[in-house]
């Protein structure tokens, strides 16, 4: 969608973001904003607020002309009424031969299993609808779960069911059988076993599982000189690296939030992602939330080179240039009293002086309540340093544990690629097995894997899709997904989960044990005979089907955790010198993408069009940089009037000798003379969803730079891009909408919250009361413990049968998402506070929406519930026009894929799916409580409290949404109505929302005001 | 100048305006009978089924209860359609040769199972629940009639909302006794309504205003 630039196009924001920024701070007249446009105030901004509908909303933009269009109307119209007089097609009802024991029709089954992503296993309760898994649940009794999931894993539903996913095992392209190649494997391994295996190579992603460990041994032990190599994109060779460097070998490190009342993040986004990331921002929540009996909280200082969720609810976040990262690891660990420690040179750290020496003391005043976690991506040594600050703070054994690594063989995946690549291109390797990943695509561009893979005689792989990598090799076989397979996996502190299948493979797909097992020379054994088999010689139990039948059902093997170790971190290697900082020119920083990861979700729908954190952007990467950066550089964007569409100028980036293009985005916070790329996009081979959009990130990465880099150049290309962003859909007209203070301001005066809004008397009213007698659904959601990571999107989208609507659409304001998280800044915007603040329907007591609808579709329940009827709507669109909080979505188009046979198979029976033409929105998951409500009724009793979980609300990491039943004043949602921090989003309006909001608290070092 | 109009045309005025109205009027009856006709409701249409199954002769001779086969009418939303295996406990020893009954052996030996035809078929957007119903005192024979009399099945009620209302804006007019639900033959008596209230209290059902908000049905 690129297109000539016209000079007016380009320069809209520019002069007055000039201004802002060299304007003295803390001077700017707003204290909430939304968007650099609305801070601005830019012409096209206020022409948008004021319009009632985004401009072209309603206009008709396709190709097919209007008279056309009406034509064709008409004639649809007449054939419509006629094919309206006959009957319903008849139903039939298949049973089955021999009813299964414990299948209920009607009745969903949960079972246990786990997700192994990013190097750790996330244990999950998926439900299964007769037979079919249509929703993800976490595993409470899971240690890294607790009971909540991530983006991706409640995406991974979709992608067991996209129908893009690899059907057919392949032999040069061509559809091919098992049993040939079993024939080929054969033959290639009686070849291998005559030289011991010298031809053989193994390319697996991270291993977790501790059944393909062994299997993998075994291969190893039978073929002494076959090698096995591990590689993934999102590598944490560097955690790695620098356990070794701290402790002379590789450690895990577990961090124990809860205990912690300070906590350091040297660019760690821990709450968002990593292993461990969904336990540790419980944790992390729980220690900070403010409510009747409990007003401490913790303090969390972020200094990073990408804004990212966890620097946003810092309470001091300081954006650095990567290159700076290492001297303000020195610079506090000198400052806590690690043994002799280079001391940073150059003058870069005196700006940070006064924010070290604060961090500094407030850790020396938490010694052993205190947390310095360092992120994946930094270098080594910054690892080490981390873990020697938290030695010399005595955090060891409080706070901090080590323990094994959870990776079954940890190697530095980098050397390990390159490795490979060296012996293929030598001609040593006649035969490589790829085990999932997609190297072709995610290798770094400097390691030629793709031309070094054509040398390999007999290249295999297996994989979920028919990728990039697939397309080069001479055998594909379809993986089985992990929730059609058997496996095991270890969560972030070792525990093993079972991974149990939810249904037979739909394309016949196989794991990666029943690859290996060929390769040893089993072809028989099924995956769940291996995995079986392995933990029957682990157990040792006496009654074994006892044993495994509990670790099935509890979804956790017990007594797996790692205990913790002890061990001292030495500090002789921070005694050499520091790496220069002086470096020179723009920094560049990799990052993998807050919603498709390093491309593997590139395909899911879902995710491509949830809005990503903080820039709300969606169907695209883009490269963020600073507004002062773009200023410097003479770079730009504009709103365009359609409501999503954000123009911006498609910029050239250089890095060491390679370059690729893509679309340049200001983004408040993000460090000057800095620019982040995000990896995932660019794919060639995804699928139909993630098909070449965006750029290649990998294009310019290289094992010198996997993270950051310095000497990277930008040149402007003049051509504007079109990118559909949602932070402007659905505005609110610049009210002050989330409340934020202070925790000290707070605790002083608790009615600070209601200062700023006032709202109406309770029977200030035309409408008559409603009288509850039963329930009273409401809903509490608490700003300060949301950390915007979007969960809850997702999960509300899989439970309620959200259709996905495309980049064109969501740039006209149309997507269709029922809960959206909105990102507010406070403040300066080279350095802003955010808040997210997730919006669903607000479930009025006195709903503008209700008393607009002329067809009744959307009536209040006797329970408080603002019920749609989607067999009565027509569509008018009064009542979203009514909405002040603008939570209602309209099916302008035929969203929803009433085809695809492997979609119906995905949804959640319990929901309707809605047409064209029909309004929807947020119904409390009325569906959960109608369940709820039956099962207590024919038991006589009540819904107990926590009963009912609304989707968004048994996702959430933070538990930031808490759900429940106002006439009960010993819920949970009653107490924290309570609170004194409770607030109604525009209260003033009088249409007393049963969904209200816990003000946002931050707890700054007063040191540091200001700051 | 003779007049325009003889004194007939003031008559004929009259019945083409009644006329008129009336022709209006009968449009519009027309059009909601047949909405309530069972040409689209499909009540009394008999459907026909793959296997000539006689509810009359397994519930009204045999005697056989409805749970027998109907097995998760009690705790599920859907009642259960029988498993071939629930036809061939009695079936693989008496008229274990009838030809009536090829197709369910058929489908015990191949396999493949019985694609029975929905008698009762409500839109997709309406979420009903047996169980709710069942352990409130809703007999079977309330919604689907004395299908202990029926051959063939078919539908008695006409499954429109207006009907659904009836019960649940009153549901003392229907409730029975719970130890009468799976009684075929369970008439209201003449004190209904005295015995109604009791068991609407007894049984906790709820108000009206919640049985007919709309997402009790629709979601």
């Amino acid at each position: 969608m690129a297109r000539e630039a016209t000079p007016q196009e380009l320069v809209q924001i520019r002069p007055r973001l000039s201004t802002l920024l060299h304007k003295a701070q803390q001077e700017q007249g707003r204290r909430f904003w939304r968007s650099l446009e609305e801070l601005c105030e830019t012409p096209e901004f206020i022409e948008y607020l004021q319009r009632e509908f985004p401009h072209g909303a309603s206009e008709w933009h396709d190709p097919v002309g209007r008279r056309r269009f009406l034509k064709l109307m008409g004639a649809s119209l007449a054939l419509a009424g006629l094919s309206g007089c006959v009957y319903q097609p008849q139903e039939k009802i298949v049973p089955y031969i021999r009813q299964p024991e414990e299948i209920v029709p009607g009745k969903p089954l949960f079972f246990a299993t786990a997700m192994p992503f990013a190097g750790e296993a996330i244990g999950l309760l998926v439900r299964s609808n007769e037979g079919r898994p249509t929703k993800i649940e976490g595993n409470p009794q899971h240690p890294g779960s607790l009971g909540a999931t991530d983006l991706w894993a409640q995406a991974s539903i979709l992608q067991l069911y996209d129908p893009d996913r690899s059907r057919t095992l392949l032999y040069l392209g061509d559809i091919s059988s098992w049993s040939a190649f079993l024939g080929a494997v054969r033959t290639a391994m009686v070849n291998q076993g005559g030289k011991q295996g010298a031809g053989l190579r193994l390319l697996t992603e991270t291993v977790i599982s501790p059944t393909l460990a062994d299997q993998i041994k075994a291969l190893l032990q039978k073929y002494p000189a076959a090698k096995w190599h591990q590689y993934e994109p999102v590598t944490r060779d560097n955690v790695r690296l620098g356990a070794q460097m701290a402790f002379g070998q590789p450690v895990n490190a577990i961090y124990r939030f809860d205990q912690a009342a300070r906590v350091v993040a040297l660019d760690a986004d821990f709450l968002f992602r990593g292993p461990g990331h969904l336990r540790y921002a419980r944790d992390f929540a729980n220690r900070r939330r403010v409510v009747a009996d409990q007003k401490d909280m913790n303090r969390l200082y972020v200094a990073e080179s990408s804004p990212t969720v966890t620097g946003s609810i810092a309470d001091h976040r300081l954006p650095v240039k990567p290159s700076e990262i290492e001297a303000l690891a020195r610079a506090i660990a000198a400052g806590v009293g690690v043994g002799n420690v280079a001391a940073p040179t150059g003058e870069a750290l005196a700006k940070y002086g006064s924010w070290i020496d604060a961090v500094v003391r407030d850790l020396d005043q938490h010694r052993g309540a205190s947390i310095v976690v360092v992120g994946d991506e930094q270098p080594p040594v910054v690892h080490a340093l981390g873990h020697a600050i938290n030695a010399a703070l005595g955090n060891v054994g409080r706070t901090v544990f080590y323990t094994d690594p959870v990776e079954a063989n940890p190697v530095v995946q980098t050397e390990s690629l390159r490795e490979l690549v060296a012996d293929m291109e030598a001609g040593r390797v006649e035969m490589l097995v790829i085990l999932g990943g997609n190297p072709v695509y995610t290798a770094p561009a400097d390691i030629p894997f793709r031309t070094a893979l054509e040398r390999v005689p007999l290249r295999i792989h297996l994989g979920l899709y028919r990728d990039e990598t697939a397309d080069l090799c001479h055998w594909h076989v379809p993986e089985a997904h992990y929730l059609e397979s058997w496996s095991d996996a270890r969560a972030y502190d070792g525990t093993v989960s079972i991974v149990q299948p939810l249904i037979a493979p739909l394309y016949q797909g196989k794991t990666a044990h029943e690859i290996l097992a060929v390769l040893n020379d089993q072809p028989d054994r099924t995956s769940y005979d291996v995995v079986r088999e392995y933990w029957q010689r682990q157990a040792g139990a006496a009654d074994f089907e006892r044993w495994w039948r509990r670790a099935l059902h509890d979804g956790v093997v017990p007594d797996t955790a790692f205990t913790a170790r002890t061990l001292s971190a030495r500090t002789d290697f921070a005694a050499a010198p520091p790496t220069s900082t002086s470096a020179q020119g723009l920094e560049i920083v990799f990052r993998p993408d807050p919603s498709i990861y390093d491309g593997r979700f590139a395909n899911l729908g879902w995710l491509q069009e949830l809005p990503k954190p903080l820039t709300k952007l969606t169907w695209d990467n883009v490269i963020y940089l600073s507004p002062r950066t773009a200023e410097r550089l003479g770079l730009d964007r504009v709103v365009g009037s359609r409501g999503g569409e954000v123009w911006s100028e498609i910029v050239e980036l250089r890095f060491e000798g390679r370059t690729v293009r893509g679309p340049a985005y200001l983004v408040p916070g993000h460090p000057d003379d800095c620019v982040t790329v995000f990896m995932g996009y660019g794919r060639e081979r995804a699928g139909r969803v993630g098909n070449k959009i965006g750029y290649n990130a990998s294009a310019i990465r290289t094992t010198g730079a996997m993270w950051a880099g310095a000497g990277a150049e930008l040149r402007r290309t003049g051509e504007a891009y079109q990118l559909a962003s949602t932070q402007l859909h659905f505005l609110m007209e610049g009210r002050d909408l989330v409340r934020a203070t202070i925790l000290e301001e707070y605790m002083r005066n608790p009615e600070v919250v209601h200062e700023r809004g006032h709202e109406p008397p309770e029977d200030l009213s035309l409408y008559p009361q409603y009288q509850y007698d039963g329930y009273r659904w409401a809903m509490a959601i608490d700003v300060s413990a949301c950390i915007g990571c979007n969960a809850c999107v997702v999960a509300c989208q899989a439970e309620n049968n959200i259709p996905v609507v495309g980049k064109e659409q969501v740039a006209r304001s149309r997507e269709m998402h029922w809960l959206r998280v909105d990102t507010y800044y406070e403040g300066d915007p080279e350095n802003p506070t955010a808040y997210f603040q997730p919006i669903p329907c607000q479930q009025c007591e006195k709903a503008p929406c209700e008393v607009v609808c002329p067809v009744n579709a959307t009536v209040h329940s006797a329970e408080g519930l603002n019920d749609m009827v989607y067999n009565r709507c027509v569509g008018t669109r009064y009542c979203s026009n009514n909405c002040p909080y603008k939570v209602r979505r309209f099916n302008y188009l035929l969203y929803q894929d009433w085809e695809t046979p492997t979609y119906k198979m995905m949804r959640n029976p319990e929901v309707t799916i809605r047409s064209r033409g029909v309004m929807e929105k947020c119904t409390y998951c009325v569906q959960r409580i109608q369940a709820a409500k039956i099962e207590a009724e024919k038991d006589g009793r009540r819904v107990r409290d926590g009963e009912v979980l609304t989707a968004c609300q048994a996702v959430c990491p933070t538990e930031a949404i808490v759900f429940g039943d106002l006439n009960d004043p010993n819920s949970r949602v009653a107490k924290l109505k309570a609170e004194k921090r409770n607030f109604s989003l525009l209260g003033e309006l009088n249409t007393r929302p049963r969904t209200s909001y816990l003000a946002a608290l931050r707890n700054p070092n007063p040191e540091l005001k200001g700051a | 100048m003779p007049q325009l109009f003889r004194p007939s045309a003031n008559s004929i005025s009259r019945i083409s305006i009644f006329g008129a109205v009336f022709i209006i009027a009968s449009a519009i009856f027309l059009v909601i009978a047949f909405q309530r006709s069972s040409y689209i409701t499909k009540a009394y249409v008999e459907v026909e089924q793959p296997v000539q199954f006689s509810h009359k002769h397994h519930v009204g001779d045999d005697g056989i209860d409805c749970r027998y086969c109907h097995t998760a009418v009690e705790v599920s939303s859907s009642a259960g359609m029988p498993s071939t295996q629930t036809c061939m406990n009695c079936h693989s020893q008496i008229w274990a040769d009838s030809p009536y009954l090829e197709p369910v052996r058929e489908s015990w030996r191949t396999g493949r199972p019985i694609e029975w035809n929905r008698v009762h078929d409500l839109p997709d957007y309406v979420y009903f629940n047996h169980s709710i119903h069942v352990n409130k005192g809703i007999g079977c024979s309330t919604c689907h009639g004395r299908v202990d009399l029926m051959p063939t099945v078919w539908q008695v009620a006409s499954l429109q909302m207006e009907w659904c209302l009836q019960c649940h804006r009153a549901p003392e007019k229907f409730v029975r006794p719970r130890d009468q639900i799976f009684n075929m033959e369970w008439q209201p008596g003449p004190d209904q309504e005295r015995l109604g209230r009791e068991l609407v209290k007894a049984y906790e059902i709820k108000s009206p205003a919640i049985l007919t908000s709309c997402s009790t049905c629709h979601r």
